[in-house]
């Protein structure tokens, strides 16, 4: 069998669809999820909030050392059997946050350690509350810093969606594979939804070190 | 069968599985980390025919999803005639991914051995062999450990994808659990902790090899260096 042009032109529209519905959504939705998250574990050990900070260390371990794809399955498949049953989107937008935000947390991290000091010391002479020291003071420089590290995570994440077709969400790579497998022909669907993957992800990529180029001449 | 099968009876089965995980985790990291080194050296070639090839090959790689590459090579690639072992298919996709990734570690490391360093080798009359072999690559090595080893532990955690393509992995052996009515709950929490035991394992090795080869360097690092624990970098921004 060779390669159909025709074929491959056809089944573009039906894959570009879920593309955009399901793999993009996921990605924007997971990062959200992750940015926030990931701020709020490395503020829980930024502050040394007792128990939960050392708590909040070992899961971020933990998390990063096992495989997302059974974090997915885990809470796909084994949480309805404790009475939690989830819809695969949405568990496959906290999968990808959580496990995305294990890494973020350590990046927040070095973008706060990096506030130099004396921006901590001039909000104590101010008298600033701690509250308005972390939104007007601490965060916005802590978080153009670590922008570019946020925006490869972001990337990441999108390389790593066709894992939830594993869970049923009929994004991209599902797509495909239900496509080869009503007409027996896998060649088009996954060599097309490999160069969608590509098409998207390079230019970011490319646009991300433009934007990393420029904080840094700040 | 009586019943739902334990979660004890179940480890012979699963050792089973772990056998075809980690061959073939070992071989990918093999093919990685020979593709890291080819495609690294070539992306910094002063031949822009080479450089370009190495550039195109390691985007491309690293552009296209992995799970979208693994069954391509198991699924697409038969219908143009190359029926592959999903063994070797999956050997091939993931040290193909990651070795992309590995080039740009490479590429990185040798770019940061100082100037002077080959400068200083080049008027001492070394050979650019000698000069790469004794001077440079001694002191590439601890710097790429790191980065590396963040790229094996993502090797590894990628593994429980073998279970799409029919590789009987440690996965497929826990999904054959769940569907034999054992407690899904537990299977995938000792699944966790058998990926991150050998996680741990596969790190502590690596700062072991980072010590050896920066003692070369005669930089003494103490015995707390061995237990670090990894610091993820972002791999996609080339240094």
């Amino acid at each position: 069998m060779n390669w159909s042009w025709s074929f491959a032109v056809e089944i573009l529209p039906d894959l570009l669809e879920h593309f955009l519905k399901y793999t993009l959504v996921a990605t924007v939705l997971g990062t959200a999820v992750a940015a926030v998250l990931g701020l709020v574990f490395a503020m829980i050990r930024f502050v040394r909030i007792p128990v939960l900070a050392q708590a909040t260390t070992a899961f971020i371990e933990f998390v990063r050392s096992t495989p997302l794809l059974i974090q997915l399955f885990f809470l796909f498949y084994a949480l309805p059997g404790m009475g939690l049953t989830l819809s695969p989107m949405f568990v496959g937008v906290l999968g990808l946050g959580v496990h995305y935000a294990c890494y973020m947390a350590d990046v927040y991290r070095s973008g706060i350690d990096a506030v130099p000091k004396g921006q901590w010391e001039a909000s104590v002479a101010l008298q600033l509350p701690p509250r308005t020291t972390w939104q007007r003071v601490v965060l916005p420089q802590a978080v153009r810093n670590v922008l570019p590290a946020l925006g490869n995570y972001a990337i990441a994440m999108f390389k790593e969606t066709p894992f939830l077709a594993f869970i049923t969400v009929p994004e991209l790579l599902h797509t495909a594979r239900d496509i080869g497998g009503d007409t027996f022909r896998y060649l088009e669907p996954f060599t097309m939804a490999g160069l969608v993957f590509l098409a998207a992800s390079y230019p970011t990529a490319l646009l991300l070190r433009r934007l990393e180029g420029r904080l840094a001449a700040y | 069968m009586d019943g739902p099968p334990g979660l004890i009876d179940w480890i012979p089965n699963l050792l089973r599985g772990l056998g075809n995980t980690m061959l073939v985790t070992v071989l990918a990291t093999i093919l990685m980390v020979v593709l890291a080194v080819i495609l690294g050296l070539m992306a910094r070639s002063r031949r822009m025919p080479v450089r370009g090839v190495a550039r195109v090959v390691i985007e491309f790689f690293r552009g296209t999803s992995l799970p979208i590459q693994l069954l391509w090579f198991y699924f697409a690639l038969p219908m143009v005639g190359f029926q592959l072992n999903a063994i070797f298919a999956g050997v091939l996709a993931f040290g193909l991914n990651y070795g992309a990734y590995g080039a740009e570690v490479v590429r990185g490391a040798i770019n940061a051995v100082p100037r002077p360093q080959w400068e200083a080798a080049t008027a001492l009359n070394l050979s650019s062999w000698q000069r790469m072999t004794r001077v440079v690559w001694p002191q590439a090595i601890p710097l790429m450990i790191p980065a590396m080893n963040n790229l094996f532990i993502q090797l590894f955690k990628s593994t429980p994808l073998l279970f799409a393509i029919t590789i009987i992995d440690v996965m497929q052996m826990g999904e054959a659990f769940r569907f034999a009515g054992g407690n899904s709950t537990a299977m995938y929490l000792l699944l966790m902790v058998v990926y991150f035991v050998i996680a741990y394992a596969v790190t502590f090795l690596m700062n072991l090899a980072e010590a050896a080869a920066k003692k070369r360097l005669g930089q003494h690092e103490g015995v707390r260096s061995m237990f670090r624990t990894r610091k993820p970098v972002p791999q996609e921004v080339t240094p």
